[in-house]
């Protein structure tokens, strides 16, 4: 097994609990390992949750923990996949003063090429969106940083993954 | 998915509707789930169940401890001697945190517990209201499962949900806080066991191609070796086991949980694993050619450093709890399920075997510990007192029949190194989280649960000194059990280490002692110290022949160590026997 580190997707089925997402996060607390984003949301199966956790470590570090987290009781089920093997995003914002899209012609430019959207504008300022690749976010970010950037967030990643999940047959055999 | 989506499968037979409140349906799920006695310390948050608790007090025995840490401890004890679920409950805030050590206590160790706290009223949640505090926040990290309930009518399914999860699979303590307003609250009550969650596989199915895989190598194997842990006990599987290692002839050791699951007397048992294990199962460890372990989980107080642990050695690794595999120690065979169900169907796929000329090699080093570390301890020649000469009076006299409750320390490894075990469930200590104070309350639980037994906890003066105070709930129940205080008047293994690698530096190791004989019989316990070793036998039968609860003080040599030793970090076949 690599001892190299990677970063890993971590996609967790889980009923919907207060608390599960302290538990999921102690797990990763107290191995004194970060996480680098976290989602959660609904996932496809009505009432349960997904949490989508990007992480970097050695794929033995990440079996690990992908056994603790399945270890929970409101766990369904947690996999852990490599960016080869998912497809995914993340979103971000950015509130700019309104000026500067009459003025700039470029940032005109900049918000066409990046694939931007914009949200909302009124008079003080405009809202940019845009959803991609950490890469993709990063090079609008420094591009729009130079003209200045009132205000600016990403999400964390979300992901879907290449190869079919099992969860709901999981459940579905439960019921008999 | 279907639209009817079950979460959770409940017993289908079920009482009738009944229109009590919170506190009243807390007691009552206790009762159905078979509590007869649970342990605790009342509050303002717990009161209204405290008040049921006193109507119902002819169905169900609340003993008050004087710590609420105590109440955990000796539910732990109770369970496990038992293999039954304890509970203990306590208020909130203080009471709630005071458990905490005991809850540790109990997930490192796999017990079932059930404990519940009351809360302060939903409406004051998050308002820092008087003992108020996040339990369930606390309690995240240390618990199997745990739950908050603001609404009475949550009370049977949470609790009913709780008690399912403490003690299937691998157990673990399971935390029920509730709000005082949901005590109070009157709802319909219906109990319905819980039977399966879906988020939830407590036991994993057995792999059969996994089973004769594994009965392949062992039948191949040379030099095989177990090792075994709790799990043969939480799994009820001694007989199975027993068979299996009888079938096989492989010689079989145990971690400090796993004792008493065979006799001590068994010729295929060959002692204890780990930093003050046996000599022979450490040195040969690195020597197997199969190693099987059972129910265990290669603590690092078991396997020493990891990178010279058995590496000449298949090993196989049966569990119940697949993140155990290849935590610690790969595995080149994993077989999981529930430990008696596995074995019984490895032993039929069993060569018969005796390895006759690998099991003299366990003789030959035990040879050599006994003439240079047991014999010592056990018949000593020098003046003062050892350890090991008391656990060997107390075996002479219980014939090995008593339940020995050890605390934590130099005493513990003497105790669970030479006390002599011929039933199961018989060796009670802290084990992973090593909790000093745990001995005295867990012995209040392990003799409530198994009264026909002798119980006879094992503590050092430093230990005792944690939780002293139990000896008022000893005298309030007239619990009978018997308290051995090794006392060197000092916090004796950290001397140790301090002696082998600290260049005797004993920082706050040193203890000034009270007069414990005058504290017992300050709470009307019977006391004796004993300072000589001719006073030392007809004080242990003096004790053993007591009716009641009985204090026995020995006095032994301040500086003495326990060996053999594997230093931290060192090899397990660089045990030392000096």
């Amino acid at each position: 097994m690599s001892e190299s580190i990677n970063t890993y997707t971590v996609s967790v089925y889980t009923e919907n609990n207060i608390g599960l997402l302290n538990r999921i996060s102690a797990i990763f607390q107290r191995r004194h390992m970060n996480i680098e984003s976290l989602n959660t949301s609904v996932s496809e199966i009505e009432g349960v949750s997904r949490f989508t956790i990007v992480v970097e470590m050695t794929e033995e570090q990440i079996k690990k923990i992908i056994g603790q987290i399945e270890k929970q009781v409101e766990v369904i089920k947690a996999y852990y996949h490599t960016d080869e093997e998912t497809v995914y995003q993340e979103s971000c914002m950015f509130k700019i003063k309104s000026d500067l899209l009459f003025e700039e012609r470029e940032i005109q430019n900049i918000i066409k090429e990046s694939n931007a959207r914009i949200v909302t504008v009124n008079k003080e300022f405009f809202v940019l969106e845009k959803s991609g690749r950490r890469n993709e976010i990063e090079l609008l970010h420094r591009e729009l940083s130079v003209f200045g950037i009132m205000q600016f967030t990403r999400s964390g990643r979300i992901a879907v993954t290449k190869e079919p999940m099992e969860v709901t047959q999981m459940l579905e055999a439960f019921n008999h | 998915m279907k639209e009817t989506q079950i979460i959770e499968k409940q017993d289908a037979s079920s009482q009738t509707k009944v229109r009590i409140s919170g506190a009243e349906a807390v007691v009552k799920c206790l009762l159905a789930e078979g509590v007869d006695i649970l342990y605790g310390y009342p509050g303002g948050a717990i009161m209204p169940v405290y008040d049921e608790l006193y109507k119902y007090k002819s169905q169900i025995h609340h003993v008050l401890t004087r710590h609420e840490q105590a109440a955990a401890h000796s539910a732990q004890g109770y369970a496990r001697i038992s293999g039954k679920v304890g509970v203990a409950m306590a208020t909130s805030g203080p009471g709630a945190t005071n458990l905490i050590t005991g809850i540790a206590d109990a997930q490192i160790d796999s017990t079932p517990l059930v404990c519940i706290t009351g809360q302060v009223a939903s409406h004051l949640l998050g308002s820092d209201a008087f003992q108020e505090t996040d339990i369930v926040g606390i309690s995240t990290p240390v618990t199997k499962w745990n739950h908050q309930i603001t609404k009475a009518s949550e009370i049977p399914a949470v609790l009913a949900k709780a008690f399912y999860i403490a003690k299937s699979g691998r157990p673990g303590p399971v935390l029920i806080d509730i709000t005082k307003d949901a005590q109070l609250e009157e709802f319909d009550f219906q109990y319905k066991k819980c039977t399966g969650i879906r988020s939830y596989n407590p036991i994993p199915v057995i792999d059969n191609s996994a089973i004769t895989e594994a009965a392949a190598m062992i039948n191949a194997a040379k030099k095989p070796l177990i090792v075994w842990g709790q799990g043969i006990l939480l799994g009820e599987a001694e007989a199975e086991f027993k068979a299996v290692i009888e079938k096989a002839g492989i010689p079989s050791a145990w971690t400090i949980l796993g004792a008493s699951a065979i006799p001590t007397s068994h010729p295929l048992n060959v002692g204890m694993v780990g930093m003050h294990g046996n000599y022979a199962p450490n040195v040969l460890t690195n020597e197997c050619d199969v190693l099987i372990a059972i129910g265990m989980r290669f603590d690092d107080r078991v396997t020493g450093n990891l990178k010279t642990y058995a590496k000449q050695a298949k090993i196989i690794h049966f569990d119940i709890d697949p993140s155990e595999i290849d935590k610690n120690v790969k595995t080149d065979l994993a077989v999981l399920g529930d430990a008696k169900e596995s074995l019984s169907l490895l032993l039929p796929h069993l060569n018969l075997n005796k390895h006759t000329d690998w099991l003299q090699k366990f003789k030959d080093l035990y040879t050599i510990e006994f003439e240079k570390v047991i014999k010592n301890d056990l018949h000593p020649t020098m003046e003062g007192l050892t350890m090991g000469e008391v656990l060997n009076e107390i075996n002479q006299v219980t014939e090995g029949n008593a339940a020995i409750i050890s605390d934590v320390g130099q005493h513990q490894m003497i105790a669970c190194r030479y006390a002599e075990f011929n039933k199961s469930k018989s060796n009670i200590t802290s084990g992973g989280l090593g909790t000093m104070g745990f001995a005295l309350p867990a012995a209040i639980g392990a003799k409530m649960a198994a009264p026909d037994r002798d119980v006879i906890a094992i503590i050092g003066d430093g230990g005792y000194q944690m939780t002293i105070q139990e000896l008022g709930t000893i005298f309030q129940t007239k619990v009978p059990v018997k308290i051995v205080v090794l006392n060197n008047e000092f916090l004796g293994m950290v001397r140790q280490w301090q002696e082998l690698f600290f260049d005797k530096r004993y920082a706050s190791t040193e203890m000034v002692n009270p007069d414990f004989v005058a504290i017992a019989k300050g709470y009307f316990i019977e006391a004796k110290k004993v300072t000589k070793r001719e006073e030392l036998k007809d004080a242990v039968a003096e004790m053993m022949a007591c009716e009641g609860a009985y204090f026995l003080e020995v006095r032994v040599e301040k500086e003495g160590n326990v060996f053999p030793m594997i230093p931290t970090g060192a090899s397990v076949s660089d045990i030392r026997l000096s």
